[in-house]
């Protein structure tokens, strides 16, 4: 009776410790088997968005001159004015975004009263969620349309800055419009993480600069700001990021080609690598699709590396906390 | 010495504005606009705005006067942070309107059951297009689900391995990584991606639902991942302790213990990832092209999707083909509004269950 048994006897000692009292039995090794494997099937799919970019796109890099005739010459030339038109765009939609956006996370976090603060941060992340066709529908059809005599009088007034040097589109469907439209896409995003971030300042440090004085602006310069500062970086870099890779709202307000001009208000736009894309998709000729495929692998890379360069700084400050 | 010698800026205190002084210049400016717009016959737009910077303007030269330098800063940025959040909500308002506006007329019963075929009409004889988005409502419905069914498993066992079994591994850091990476992905490379591939396979020209859903599920994984892995990574650990402690092997206790916990955060996240992805138009502009009949068939030939079909009848240029991406435009929102409010609810049924 007192005997235990003998099989019990014959298996290894257990090891006391967390989790190695639960044998890995076959449903365990098929689990973390499937498991595993769908992680892997991440790194084989980014993998492969690479390979087949690159492999498709190649031919692309050196394609026959006349492809690219009446704007450029030679891939190089061609993929460099799209990309002017892509920095462009982004840069007027940031210039555009930041200050409202850190003005708007800063009114959720430390400004408004407790209820609109809620509503507000919830109406800001509805508005993350328009899709960019409806965006660029009414980008379109209605700002632009109510823009025009804005840039009218902008030529007329700012005439001698060489980005209103016009003459103003008489459509209004300039990039100046589809930089805002832009910007208007990418506030939602910077919002919300900044928001994150200025509403993470260690309360201590808010309340020992009020009890020193501070008005409420002091405050928020000297120990909010302070706290915040490289994750407003990454927010920006991600709204960047989304402002490089947008397509629709860029596409259906512009009728663009691949040229460079500082003009903001002409008729003749620089097109962004994205809208290029979604405005010569059409194109059956192989060699046409080939050159789109090797700039998308340009932009791939370029976003790549702006994200890549946000969660940097975004991981340094995290790391610098610890 | 009395202290009205002291000049202003050696006291320790200082006058301090009424606490209506805010409503009240808000007030003024806003009266002073309007009379100026009455006068001057101004639109609404040039009442607003001057109106706005008067009022910006106004409170912090008052508070200069009656308080000091500094707290007048405070309230002229306090005040712009206001004229910000106004300024932003603008475009917002602007555009929901619009849409509402213009949709509505556009939405009929016709609208929402015919697709864009020619077809002889009876009464008239004429050929006549159907003028309705059924076939994009189809395609749309069949390429996001097509989606759904990649994308959940993977992104689910993804997180899986990343909370239970990858916690601090080699592996599992380069996951965690290359999904922030895929979060980066803008969206057209992803319809590049499935045409590349598929083209690759199937030759030049190839165009399928099928290819718009994996270039949806490429923008769909990392969301579902970051949410299923946040949502289990709540779980307590006391919880799969106690049911190692009763010998329950792993993976039971990952089906059985940490998901139903997890559950109302996990099917959030995927339903947020969904309303983020129905609204793509350039993977599936590039990769599943356009149609005008329904098509029921993800792997054989061009499908219609809603955001497509906006953009088509946008480029149409007439005014049925504008009147159409409105009511189109309207549908889309409707049904991204609809699934963040499911969204909500559903986060707001299994809120208490997570243990916070």
């Amino acid at each position: 009776m007192s005997t235990t048994p003998p099989d019990l006897e014959l298996t290894e000692p257990v090891i006391p410790g967390p989790y190695t009292g639960v044998r890995f039995g076959r449903g365990d090794r098929v689990f973390s088997g499937v498991a595993l494997a769908s992680g892997v099937t991440i790194l084989v799919t980014l993998a492969a968005v690479f390979v087949f970019l690159f492999v498709k796109g190649l031919p692309g890099f050196t394609a026959d001159a006349s492809i690219f005739a009446p704007s450029s010459s030679s891939f190089w030339t061609y993929v460099g004015r799209l990309l002017f038109g892509t920095i462009l765009a982004a840069v007027i939609a940031l210039v555009i975004a930041v200050p409202f956006s850190f003005a708007l996370a800063l009114f959720i976090s430390h400004y408004a009263p407790r209820r609109i603060a809620t509503t507000v941060a919830y109406v800001i992340d509805l508005l993350a969620a328009v899709p960019s066709v409806v965006f660029g529908l009414w980008g379109a059809r209605s700002l632009a349309v109510a823009f025009q005599p804005t840039q009218r009088w902008l030529d007329h007034n700012a005439g001698w800055l060489p980005f209103f040097k016009g003459p103003a589109s008489a459509t209004g469907r300039t990039i100046l419009v589809a930089g805002i439209v832009l910007a208007i896409m990418c506030i939602p995003i910077i919002t919300a993480i900044s928001r994150e971030v200025f509403s993470q300042t260690p309360r201590l440090h808010e309340e020992a600069a009020l009890a020193l004085g501070a008005t409420r602006w002091e405050m928020v310069r000297y120990s909010v700001f302070p706290h915040a500062r490289s994750g407003m970086v990454a927010a920006v870099m991600l709204g960047l990021g989304r402002a490089l890779g947008e397509t629709m709202a860029v596409a259906m307000v512009l009728s663009a080609s691949p040229t460079i001009t500082l003009n903001l208000i002409s008729s003749s736009n620089p097109a962004t690598i994205a809208s290029n894309i979604a405005s010569n998709y059409k194109a059956e000729d192989n060699r046409i699709q080939t050159v789109l495929l090797a700039t998308g692998l340009v932009l791939f890379l370029f976003t790549f590396m702006v994200n890549f360069a946000a969660r940097y700084i975004a991981g340094r400050s995290e790391r610098g906390q610890k | 010495m009395s202290a009205v010698d002291i000049s202003r800026s050696e006291r320790l205190y200082s006058g301090r504005l009424p606490a209506y002084a805010p409503y009240l210049v808000l007030l003024t400016a806003f009266a002073a606009s309007g009379l100026l717009a009455l006068l001057l016959g101004w639109g609404l737009v040039a009442f607003a705005i001057v109106g706005g910077l008067i009022a910006v303007v106004a409170l912090p030269a008052w508070s200069a006067v009656v308080e000091n330098r500094r707290a007048a800063t405070d309230r002229l940025v306090t005040s712009v942070i206001w004229a910000a959040f106004a300024v932003t909500l603008v475009p917002l308002v602007w555009l929901v309107w619009v849409v509402i506006s213009k949709g509505i007329p556009a939405i009929t019963a016709a609208f929402l059951t015919h697709d864009m075929v020619q077809r002889l009409d009876p009464v008239t004889g004429k050929l006549e297009a159907g003028g309705g988005l059924e076939h994009a409502l189809i395609g749309t419905l069949l390429v996001t689900l097509g989606a759904i069914v990649i994308s959940v498993p993977i992104g689910l066992f993804t997180a899986i391995y990343l909370v239970e079994y990858g916690k601090n591994n080699r592996v599992g850091r380069i996951i965690t990584f290359l999904v922030d990476v895929m979060t980066g992905i803008p969206s057209i490379v992803a319809g590049l991606f499935a045409l590349a591939l598929f083209t690759l396979i199937f030759g030049v020209g190839t165009r399928m639902g099928l290819m718009g859903s994996i270039a949806l599920s490429l923008l769909m994984i990392p969301t579902v991942v970051r949410s299923a892995e946040e949502m289990m990574r709540l779980v307590p650990n006391d919880l799969r302790e106690a049911s190692y402690a009763l010998g329950v092997p792993k993976w039971r206790t990952i089906v059985k213990v940490v998901i139903p916990t997890a559950l109302g955060g996990i099917i959030t996240g995927v339903v947020l990832a969904i309303s983020r992805v129905i609204g793509e138009t350039a993977p599936l502009l590039v990769a599943v092209g356009a149609a005008e009949a329904v098509n029921t068939n993800l792997v054989n030939g061009r499908m219609m999707t809603l955001p497509v079909f906006i953009m088509t009848q946008y480029l149409t240029a007439t005014p049925e083909g504008f009147a159409r991406a409105w009511g189109g435009a309207l549908i889309l929102i409707a049904i991204v509004m609809v699934l963040n409010l499911v969204a909500r609810v559903i986060s707001m049924i299994f809120a208490p269950k997570t243990g916070r």
